[in-house]
Formats: structure tokens, C-alpha cells, sequence
């Protein structure tokens, strides 16, 4: 493996006192990276083939006939709620569960067939990072990211500037000598992700790797994966039961319900338009509903006397921007008011919901306004 | 006290610490692989051996269940075959060392067994191999807890080793035995009792320094 997966060693670490800190691009070592990315391409695909788990205990199965293609370089997340197989599917890839039935397949290699070498060997090249870091206490963080190597038995010298980088890429370099109990939970994450990459692996597991974490160490840590993955090209597959993690950083994301895949596709489309009630009920806490003060006022009709607000819902999701001057030309001069909004773009696709109010008489015209459209009701007029 | 009586005393006391040290360090190296053995073929360890397991926890049980100085005259036959005699200072070694050792594994075995499962299985999932397991995470991480563990183990020594006045070992404890307790020697009586105190003080606060120290990281 060459060196040039890390930063340069002697570039300055990033100053650690700004929370905000997100790895910046840096440049390789003088040497070529597309044959470096070409070979990580092929190993870091991960296959599933009619895998079941059933755990001897409990009668009914932890998975259940998953088949499943993860593309090398991809962030693929996997989301559901406790119990839903998520940790097990996870442990299947560096096979520390083995599975009952099928066949997980790391780089085109069958893991549950390895012998103990080769097993050994897989797991040098699949990194994983736990929820809870999982740190060596009586270790220095220098140590605890040197372990991948000195277990491998690597002359003391690679180890030395491989850590040296690994700590680099991070942004701890100066806390190479303390101790994990000295550290926040976001640093102490960030050790567990140069632990996890010191040894150059193909595949990045991430086992609820925010979880444990405040908002501010959740941002940066995102967006230290999602840096990773776009410079070293390595397949990441993580498992959260948080929707905004999967928003933020994934490709494609897996919805699994009771051991089985309720969902799979694209970011935008399966949280756009979920297809199975599992990923709905994921995705209800997200979704707001109507303004308090607007739901206690609604009706299905206008009010027969005075002037009624039409309350309009414009759901999108897709590609295209919503146009506000295409809007309020289509309600003419009905004055539409935005109650509220969420959208948000996820892989360029526009999703979420506005809300308007509008002055109308009668029933307005809204075909061509958005993917879909309907009127909720009316509320009188306030004036 | 007489300077003869303050003689029998230091030479007591240097038994003493020769039984003593001599046993713990017999327990450190055999308890230690016990326990790990012990943590590694239980039933939900790295290497389950049922077998292994039970025979090994029936004997450490065994020898736990035994008191001291029934074990002191049981064993005079390996005592015998080991140090060629059955009197004196080493002879009380032998019984102390098997006394302690599988009192020590114990204590080791807990402190073994509490390590985080999270800090294995990030261990396996970096591809360290078993005996790497052993060496690079589950024993510097029990450390402060086995260190804490010896302490106590030879604390309990001290305390055992005033037994081995039934095999004329010497040490401490027979001199009470004989000269505070049989001649009526108060003044040999409590000497001895403070100097048991002191030496249980300092290898307490050793200990706990050591302790401290270890897990102050």
C-alpha cells in the first residue's frame, strides 16, 4: 500500500480549538493515484447473496434472504430501528458474526469460506469504528492507531510515518501521547477512524459512529468520512437509526424491517418517495405537520361570508428547482404567502414540502406547479 | 525487650517477607495463565472448551476450598519431593504458593473478564489473532485490576504465612505463637502485631499507588 492514502506528514494539523474544522483536500504524494484507486475499486465491493442469520437462541431470524450489491467507493447506509438486523448485517462483512445461510462476498471473496489466515488478512483491509470508539485505555493514541500495524507485524519505521499520517489526516497530531480518557467523544472517534484507516483497508465499517455524539462532533465526523471517501475512494457502509446522517453523507441507503430489506435505493428517492411503511414511519418524526395555529383553523370549505385563505401543499421531489416566480405567476394575483417550508436537497434533487396560503375565491388552478399538489383546506381571513 | 528478642524479631520478619515473596511470585506467574486460560475457554470466550474450562475451574475451586493449614499438612509428601525436606522456610513456600495461586487467579479472572467485549471485537475487527488478543488488549487492560488483585493476594499471604510456624518455618506468626501466646509475652505479642500492621500498610499503599497510577491514563 503507498503512502499516499494520508496527507502529507509535515503539513501543519489542522488548529483542533475550531469545532468547525473539515479536512481540506490535500494533495498526493508524487504518485499516481488512478492505479491506486483502480485496485481499491475491485476489492472494495461487498455482495450478499441469500444471507440469513438466525442466532440459535431466538426463534425468529436476525436476517432473513438479504441480497445485496454494495458498489466499491460508494457511502452506503444501512437504517432501521433497534432490532431490526442493521448490527448483524454490519458484523457479516468482516464476518464477526458468520452467516447461517448464503454468502457475503468482501472483493469478490466468499468470507464465510476463509481460513483463519485469510480471514485475518480480510480484516486488515475492512476498517471498522464502533458507537462507542472502543479505544484501548492503557494506550496512547499513538498506540491505539499503531495496533492494526504491530499486530501485522510492520517494520517499526512504516509504522511510525503511517501513524504519523493517520494522526495527520485526522487532525491529532499533537495528541499523539495522550491517553483516550483525556479526550472529547468527537477526538476520541477521530482516533477510531485513524485507527481504522492506518492500515490502508479497502472498506470502512461504521457501526453508529455518531451516535454517541453531540451535533457539532457528529458535522465534523460526517464530514470527515465523507472527505475520506472522496480521497482514498474506499467503500463505506455504516448503519445509524438517524435519518440526518443518511441525508448528509449517503449514496444509497438500505431500509431494513424485522431481518428483511423493506427498501433499497437512491438518498433522495426512497426518503422522496418511501414505498414501504417501515421507511415512512422512519421518516414521520422529520416531517412536521401542519402549524398548530393553521390546523386548529381549518376547514374543508371557504367560509360562505368574508374571505377564506386557500391552504396549499407543494410536494417535490425530483430533479428541477421549484420555481417561486412560476408559482405566484400560476396563482395570478392571489398573493401567496409561504407558511411554511421544508425542502432540502439531497444528490441534487429537490425534496420536501411547501406550504402557502392563498387568497382565492374559488378553487385554484395548481396543475404544473409541482410534482404534486392539493389543497388542504381554508382558513378565514384574518382582516 | 531484650536485643536477643529484637534479633528473633528482624530474623522473623526477614522469613517472613522470604515466604511471602517468595509464594507471590510463584502465584503471579502461575495465576495469571490460569486465569487467562480460565477467560478464554469459558463458554462465551475467544476459544470455548467446555472441558478445559471445567476441569480447571474444579481444581482452582479444590484448592480455594482447602484451608491453609490443612493444605500445609496435605501436601508434605510434594513439599518433600520438591525441597527435599519437610521443615523450614521453604517448605512452607511450597503449600503458600498453591494456597495462593488459584485464590489469585481468581481475583485476575474477574479483572480479565471485565474488559469491554466492544474492545475485543474492535481487536478482532483489526485482525489481531487470539494470542495477539491476549497480549495487546485484554491484559494491559485488566492491569490496574490485576495489580489491585495481587495487592490483595498478598495481604492474605501475610496473614497465611503466620501458619507456617506448624512446619517450623519461622516468620512472624510463630514467634507470637511461642513467645507471646505460650510464654505469656505480651510485650513480643504486640511487637509482632505492629509489625504485621506496618508490613500490611506498606504493601496496601504500594499497591494502590501502582493502581493509581495505572488507571490515572
Amino acid at each position: 500500500m503507498s503512502e499516499a492514502h494520508f496527507a502529507r506528514a509535515d503539513e501543519a494539523p489542522p488548529p483542533l480549538a475550531s469545532p468547525h474544522w473539515t479536512p481540506k483536500f490535500v494533495e498526493p504524494l508524487m504518485f499516481d493515484q488512478s492505479a491506486e484507486r483502480e485496485r481499491a475499486a475491485r476489492a472494495g465491493s461487498i455482495g450478499f447473496r441469500g444471507v440469513s442469520k438466525v442466532y440459535a437462541a431466538s426463534a425468529a431470524p436476525a436476517l432473513a434472504g438479504i441480497d445485496l450489491a454494495i458498489e466499491p467507493g460508494e457511502i452506503f447506509g444501512v437504517i432501521g430501528r433497534s432490532g431490526a438486523g442493521k448490527s448483524t448485517l454490519l458484523r457479516l462483512i468482516n464476518r464477526l458474526e458468520t452467516a447461517t445461510e448464503g454468502q457475503v462476498l468482501v472483493g469478490g471473496e466468499d468470507v464465510g469460506a476463509l481460513n483463519e489466515d485469510r480471514l485475518v488478512a480480510l480484516r486488515r483491509r475492512v476498517g471498522m469504528i464502533f458507537q462507542h470508539f472502543n479505544l484501548m485505555s492503557a494506550k496512547t493514541v499513538a498506540e491505539n492507531v499503531a495496533l492494526p500495524l504491530v499486530v501485522a507485524k510492520r517494520p517499526r519505521a512504516e509504522i511510525e510515518s503511517r501513524v504519523r499520517e493517520a494522526l495527520a489526516l485526522v487532525g491529532l497530531t499533537d495528541k499523539r501521547d495522550a491517553y483516550p480518557a483525556r479526550l472529547s467523544g468527537g477526538q476520541k472517534q477521530r482516533v477510531g477512524v485513524a485507527r481504522a484507516l492506518v492500515a490502508g483497508p479497502d472498506v470502512l465499517l461504521c457501526d453508529e459512529a455518531t451516535s454517541a455524539l453531540d451535533p457539532e462532533s457528529t458535522q465534523s465526523i460526517l464530514a470527515l468520512l465523507k472527505d475520506i471517501n472522496r480521497r482514498l475512494g474506499l467503500t463505506i457502509v455504516l448503519i445509524t437509526h438517524e435519518m440526518s446522517v443518511i441525508r448528509e453523507i449517503c449514496d444509497r441507503v438500505l431500509v431494513l424491517d424485522r431481518g428483511a430489506i423493506a427498501e433499497v435505493g437512491l438518498v433522495w428517492r426512497v426518503f422522496g418517495e418511501p414505498r414501504h411503511e417501515a421507511t415512512r414511519t422512519l421518516l414521520r418524526p422529520l416531517a412536521r405537520g401542519l402549524p398548530e395555529d393553521v390546523a386548529d383553523r381549518l376547514r374543508p370549505d371557504p367560509a360562505p361570508q368574508g374571505r377564506s385563505d386557500a391552504i396549499v401543499e407543494l410536494t417535490f421531489s425530483g430533479e428541477g428547482e421549484p420555481d417561486i416566480g412560476a408559482i405566484a405567476a400560476a396563482l395570478g394575483g392571489a398573493k401567496p404567502r409561504i407558511l411554511s417550508a421544508q425542502l432540502d436537497r439531497i444528490g441534487g434533487h429537490t425534496q420536501g414540502r411547501l406550504l402557502l396560503a392563498v387568497r382565492l375565491a374559488s378553487s385554484p388552478n395548481l396543475s404544473g406547479l409541482a410534482p404534486s399538489s392539493k389543497v388542504l383546506g381554508y382558513v378565514a381571513a384574518d382582516d | 525487650m531484650s536485643p536477643q528478642m529484637i534479633d528473633r524479631l528482624l530474623h522473623g520478619l526477614l522469613d517472613t517477607l522470604t515466604m511471602v515473596g517468595a509464594s507471590a511470585l510463584v502465584a503471579l506467574a502461575a495465576g495469571v495463565p490460569i486465569a487467562v486460560l480460565l477467560v478464554l475457554t469459558a463458554p462465551d470466550g475467544l476459544s470455548p472448551a467446555p472441558r478445559i474450562n471445567r476441569t480447571l475451574a474444579a481444581v482452582v475451586n479444590g484448592f480455594r476450598a482447602t484451608p491453609f493449614i490443612v493444605l500445609l499438612v496435605a501436601l508434605l509428601p510434594l513439599t518433600r519431593l520438591v525441597t527435599g525436606t519437610t521443615i523450614g522456610v521453604w517448605a512452607a513456600i511450597v503449600p503458600l504458593s498453591i494456597s495462593a495461586t488459584p485464590f489469585f487467579a481468581r481475583i485476575a479472572e474477574v479483572s480479565l473478564r471485565e474488559v469491554d467485549a466492544g474492545l475485543i471485537e474492535a481487536a478482532q475487527a483489526m485482525g489481531c489473532r487470539r494470542r495477539q488478543i491476549v497480549r495487546h488488549v485484554l491484559l494491559p487492560e485488566a492491569l490496574p485490576g490485576i495489580v489491585g488483585g495481587f495487592t490483595i493476594t498478598v495481604v492474605t499471604m501475610i496473614g497465611a504465612s503466620a501458619m507456617a510456624g506448624a512446619v517450623g518455618a519461622g516468620g512472624l506468626g510463630d514467634l507470637a505463637i511461642r513467645y507471646g501466646y505460650q510464654r505469656f509475652d505480651t510485650t513480643v505479642m504486640a511487637a509482632v502485631i505492629v509489625v504485621l500492621i506496618a508490613l500490611v500498610c506498606v504493601v496496601q499503599f504500594a499497591g494502590d499507588v501502582a493502581v493509581r497510577r495505572l488507571s490515572a491514563r
